[in-house]
């Protein structure tokens, strides 16, 4: 009995601890939140409070105007298209590189992928300067080719990602399909491809995730406004110097996160266990 | 026949080779031009730029090693970067590790509850690495933010301090935004901690050991491995971080906050000074190289391997 009574309470302070730490956790984001619904003497005045006074929309239909004649709506569609366009290029390409590293023995194979295992810890840095003289000899600068043309060679932690995942894919099934005449195009195609589904997706969350929220690759590559992303737009549409509407600062920062917590949401599991077996950073 | 057959055989095997060898390097040749276009040629000329002077519309000019001599004997700017990029790490780091541990050991149990709790602790690692995070940072630390309003509100201070714009208390705020973020190695750390037999616990309650004496000798030594590998991770990519400085304290106030990536974007696209910027580059290379390659060495001393066999 009065061990039981014990483990109640055990119980009881353990939910108590994670939701008093995790209300401090989420305090920022439920303030953004509640800030974006503020009227402007209510983010002034009461700035901590959780809950406005009076609930404003009005902060949103401001801030969707944008900045220099240019709506929320040109940014919105603009990292769409490029957010979709790469996702495709990276996990497409990734899966074929996927399947050679995994599936074929070659010459070179071993080196060639020891290689790619290196890349993946090289600072990007390294590769900024002379990769931006590139893309500006091209004539690619202010366009989306330097975010969108590179992701169609593929990128290794997808490759790595899904290299694990067929790894677990019975040998047996290649064989039989070998047996039946299929080439290495049709084993990959009608073999791994379907059976790989689980982790296209979670490379797909994650490359759609990623250059959603980019905010390098657009503020190095995209000059002019109309091609601006959200992150990049609301980098400008907050600028400290000058700032006058906070509630619509506040609003589209918080719409701006609104297709990332969608994708949570609706993917948690597939984002999850990528992280944990992948140690893919989120 | 036999020397006949053995030839065939040679042959068809030959033949599968080269399909074999064909079909690799078709599979792999997005990654492989990728790799020679996007990674090999930009190295090289990354590593060549370093030693000239270039602002992109004249040709780069050979100054040898003058850029790396500035960088540690004239620029002041790129010691403060050092500093500021060091105390960063060091820091934010540890700290994002403990807490990932301290709650992931809170969020392993089997309870019902327990993996919203975990999607709720990942959210600010989720949304961290954007524009609307680090804009509400800066207004949540600002004069007329949050904090000071709590502050004011308990009686602490009875003027608002500006957190962002203070010296002091500038590098803390981007701290306290690292250490937010723990959502990733909390989530790799509960993958760990689920790996690990329960029966191992079991054994030592049986031999009477209590809840501290199974962390510190049960969880903590099995779970070195995937420390290591958080530890390498994070330490990597706070060497690299960026976008924080850039939009939340703009690597002021006094370069106190001026992160070794911010200077490097300043002195490469807004002065043009590319040769620099390659120099930087390179040697921001070197020292995650050298860490990383100290944290590997060390994980001789700290990292336990169950197939070692010692322990």
């Amino acid at each position: 009995m009065k061990k039981r009574k014990k483990g109640y309470i055990n119980t009881f302070l353990y939910h108590a601890f994670i939701w008093i730490f995790g209300f401090f956790m989420l305090y920022p984001v439920l303030w953004l939140i509640s800030s974006s619904f503020k009227g402007h003497a209510d983010i002034f005045q009461r700035a901590h409070h959780l809950i406005p006074t009076q609930w404003e929309f009005s902060n949103y239909i401001e801030g969707w105007k944008g900045f220099g004649g240019i709506s929320f709506a040109v940014f919105f569609k603009n990292s769409f298209i490029v957010a979709t366009l790469t996702t495709i290029g990276q996990v497409v390409s990734s899966a074929f590189v996927a399947y050679g590293f995994s599936r074929i023995r070659f010459k070179g194979k071993k080196i060639l992928f020891g290689c790619m295992i290196t890349t993946m810890l090289l600072p990007s840095q390294v590769l900024i300067i002379p990769q931006y003289i590139m893309f500006s000899k091209l004539g690619w600068i202010n366009s989306f080719k330097p975010l969108i043309v590179p992701s169609f060679f593929g990128l290794p932690f997808f490759i790595f990602l899904m290299m694990q995942f067929i790894q677990g894919i019975p040998k047996e099934l290649d064989e039989s399909a070998k047996i039946d005449g299929c080439n290495h195009m049709g084993i990959f195609l009608r073999i791994i491809i379907p059976l790989l589904v689980p982790a296209l997706m979670t490379s797909a969350i994650f490359a759609f995730y990623w250059r959603w929220q980019d905010f390098f690759g657009p503020l190095l590559y995209l000059q002019t406004p109309a091609k601006y992303t959200v992150s990049l737009a609301l980098r400008m549409f907050s600028d400290p110097a000058a700032v006058t509407n906070w509630g619509a600062m506040f609003a589209m920062s918080a719409l701006s996160l609104v297709p990332v917590i969608i994708l949570f949401i609706a993917f948690q599991k597939y984002i999850v266990e990528g992280i944990s077996t992948s140690g893919l950073k989120g | 026949m036999e020397v006949a057959k053995g030839l065939s055989n040679n042959k068809q095997r030959k033949r599968r080779n080269d399909y074999n060898n064909l079909a690799g390097y078709a599979f792999i040749s997005p990654w492989l031009i990728g790799f020679i276009l996007f990674t090999i040629i930009p190295i090289g000329a990354s590593f060549i730029l370093s030693f000239t002077q270039y602002d992109l519309l004249s040709s780069p000019k050979w100054v040898g090693l003058e850029n790396y001599k500035t960088m540690f004997l004239h620029d002041e700017r790129y010691i403060s970067a050092l500093k500021a990029t060091f105390s960063y790490v060091f820091v934010a780091v540890p700290l994002r590790l403990i807490f990932a541990l301290f709650i992931a050991v809170l969020l392993v149990r089997d309870r019902k509850m327990v993996s919203v709790y975990r999607a709720a602790f990942y959210i600010p690692s989720l949304i961290g690495g954007s524009v609307a995070v680090a804009v509400m940072w800066r207004q949540l630390f600002g004069v007329n933010g949050a904090l000071n309003s709590i502050l004011i509100e308990l009686g602490v201070i009875d003027k608002g301090i500006g957190w962002i714009g203070n010296p002091h208390t500038a590098m803390w705020t981007l701290i306290l935004l690292a250490a937010w973020q723990f959502g990733s190695p909390m989530l790799i750390f509960v993958a760990g901690l689920k790996q690990i037999p329960t029966s191992y616990y079991e054994a030592a309650y049986i031999d009477g050991a209590n809840s501290w004496q199974r962390f510190t000798k049960i969880t903590m030594p099995l779970l070195t491995p995937i420390i290591f590998f958080n530890f390498i991770m994070q330490t990597i990519s706070g060497f690299m971080a960026f976008t924080e400085s850039y939009l939340i304290t703009q690597g002021g106030p006094f370069d106190r906050t001026l992160f070794y990536a911010l200077y490097l974007f300043e002195k490469a696209f807004k002065f043009y000074e590319m040769g620099y910027g390659c120099a930087m580059a390179w040697v921001l290379l070197l020292i995650i190289g050298v860490f990383t390659a100290l944290i590997f060495k060390s994980s001789n001393y700290w990292v336990y391997y169950e197939s070692k066999g010692e322990w």
